[in-house]
């Protein structure tokens, strides 16, 4: 479905992305691991046209689409759910939710909107109140449920569970293996690799700007580079610890 | 006597909320300061007293023509001063600031070109009529511009709050990249609302035409600075602060002429500047934490 070749993403002089190889197949969550700073959130938004990148090609459903703009990518199918949520916090949720299904010109918007406002019924008690003032998990639901609206057949999830409670982070993954039954494609980030794994097909590792492990979840959850590395060697301390520092890290950035 | 002075004040306001509103549209996407904002205002009153005096047209076709000159003009300005300066590297946050400023020069030596500088009058056709309601005098030229006044923002704020584009204009103005990743094409809304701003001047070039019977090339740099105070009063980028802060700002002019000293009238919306920045530096309608930009 989406076929990263070789994509290489600069800012300014400094090269984020040394040759990207990747691929999505329709119908699956792959999900893209690594630490602070080894370019996954710059893939992400290569993918989805806020970055250009300065080599490489990007197919997506058989198209080149390198090169397009975030709003075209977002007609042909492609949604990312930015790190950080980005709520339009001085629009209602309501209006967050509306602007979602901004480019959509058919008649079942509404609907779609109570749809959501179903399956979130936090949503629905919060719809006429400033985005900015719901919590972190909830902003996480809003912005997920934003980019639902839009009819993705890619939705790209940068980092949902950053920052958040560890029973609202289960919830965050729960939505995401719903999201995959309801037939949509899934391209997650995660620091939180044993979670995302879980619930993943197939998984890229990547490091300083370049994918340094590809394989099946299943695998990869075994891998002794990766548990070492990510999962943690024996207790969930040691990956609580790595997932702690990852979200500090992550602040100062 | 009091009653009056409000009236006069509120028309007075109404007017400089109209102008801010065209300042605080463009900072509110762009985040900057349109300092040609004033000129594109003033060319806007030139084409009502052209097409008024000189044509002879009705006063509803001067407003048509006004809009269409002043909306071409918000086009050129983002099309050739504003957008090759965006998003590129190594260009200063100052740069549109610079670039509207060179604009704003031409467009009123342009005017002074053509139109001499001294004072143009405003002519219509119930300048002179009044109606009287016991002692109180009202215009009818006053209720002509409070009511303009009043539908324009009233029509401003129902597009800005229920129709899609408005939406997308205020989704950009919160932030581009939110925005653009929601399928907003943000470059089509850019325009549009430099558009839209600059519309809503040429619109207030007529009206204050109309209120005070003269028009000159450098009325723009004047009402273009009290425009500034105006959205420094009500919080940068903010639509309610635009229209309350004008209207503010037109009644303490009028009543410190009437019962105070006159030569301290154009000091008022300065003074203003200074208290709101030493007491609420956000604005009256600001939020405190600046979000994204």
């Amino acid at each position: 479905m989406l076929k990263l070749t070789n994509v290489q993403t600069f800012y300014g002089q400094i090269q984020a992305l040394k040759g990207i190889d990747l691929e999505v197949p329709e119908g699956q969550i792959i999900t893209l691991l690594g630490a602070n700073g080894a370019g996954k959130s710059t893939t992400m938004k290569t993918i989805a046209g806020l970055l250009k990148p300065k080599k490489g090609s990007i197919e997506f459903l058989g198209e080149n689409v390198t090169g397009l703009r975030p709003d075209q990518l977002l007609r042909k199918g492609i949604a990312l759910v930015p790190e950080g949520r980005a709520i339009l916090s001085s629009m209602t949720v309501l209006e967050n939710l509306e602007m979602g299904a901004y480019h959509r010109k058919d008649k079942g918007v509404k609907e779609d909107i109570e749809n959501v406002m179903q399956r979130f019924p936090i949503l629905f008690e919060r719809q006429t109140q400033l985005a900015g003032t719901l919590s972190g998990g909830q902003q996480q639901m809003l912005a997920i449920a934003r980019a639902l609206l839009s009819k993705p057949k890619l939705l790209l999830l940068d980092e949902p569970s950053m920052g958040l409670a560890p029973l609202i982070v289960s919830e965050i993954f729960a939505i995401i293996k719903e999201i995959k039954e309801t037939g949509t494609t899934v391209l997650l980030v995660e620091q939180n690799a044993k979670q995302a794994l879980k619930i993943a097909d197939f998984g890229y590792v990547m490091e300083t700007g370049k994918i340094i492990i590809e394989g099946k979840s299943a695998d990869l959850l075994t891998d002794s580079r990766i548990v070492e590395a990510y999962l943690g060697r024996k207790s969930t301390k040691v990956q609580e610890e790595v997932q702690d520092e990852g979200i500090s890290a992550s602040k100062q950035v | 006597m009091l009653l009056e002075q409000f009236i006069n004040g509120m028309t007075l306001g109404s007017i400089y909320a109209i102008v801010a509103l065209g300042f605080t549209l463009v900072f509110g996407v762009l985040g900057i300061i349109n300092m040609a904002h004033g000129e594109i205002f003033m060319v806007g009153a030139f084409v009502g007293v052209m097409t008024t005096g000189v044509l002879g047209w009705p006063l509803w076709l001067a407003f048509v023509a006004s809009i269409v000159v002043t909306s071409i003009l918000g086009y050129l300005l983002e099309t050739f001063t504003l957008r090759p300066l965006r998003g590129k590297r190594g260009v200063s946050h100052l740069a549109p600031l610079i670039s509207t400023i060179g604009v704003s020069i031409l467009l009123e030596n342009l005017s002074h070109h053509l139109f001499g500088a001294g004072n143009k009058p405003f002519r219509t056709e119930f300048a002179e009529m009044s109606i009287e309601i016991g002692s109180l005098t009202i215009y009818i030229v006053q209720i002509v511009i409070f009511v303009i006044s009043i539908i324009l923002m009233i029509g401003l704020s129902i597009w800005l709050s229920k129709t899609k584009a408005g939406k997308a204009l205020r989704a950009t103005a919160e932030n581009l990249e939110t925005a653009s990743i929601l399928g907003v094409d943000t470059k089509k809304i850019i325009t549009l609302t430099v558009i839209i701003a600059s519309a809503m001047g040429g619109i207030a070039g007529i009206l204050v035409g109309m209120a005070f019977n003269s028009v000159s090339p450098q009325m723009g740099l004047a009402i273009g600075l009290k425009g500034l105070a105006i959205i420094i009063l009500g919080g940068m980028g903010n639509v309610k602060g635009a229209m309350v802060g004008g209207l503010i700002l037109g009644l303490s002019e009028t009543f410190l002429v009437a019962y105070g000293d006159s030569g301290y009238r154009d000091a008022i919306a300065f003074i203003m500047i200074i208290v709101i920045l030493l007491l609420r530096p956000q604005g009256i309608f600001g939020s405190k934490i600046a979000e994204g930009r």
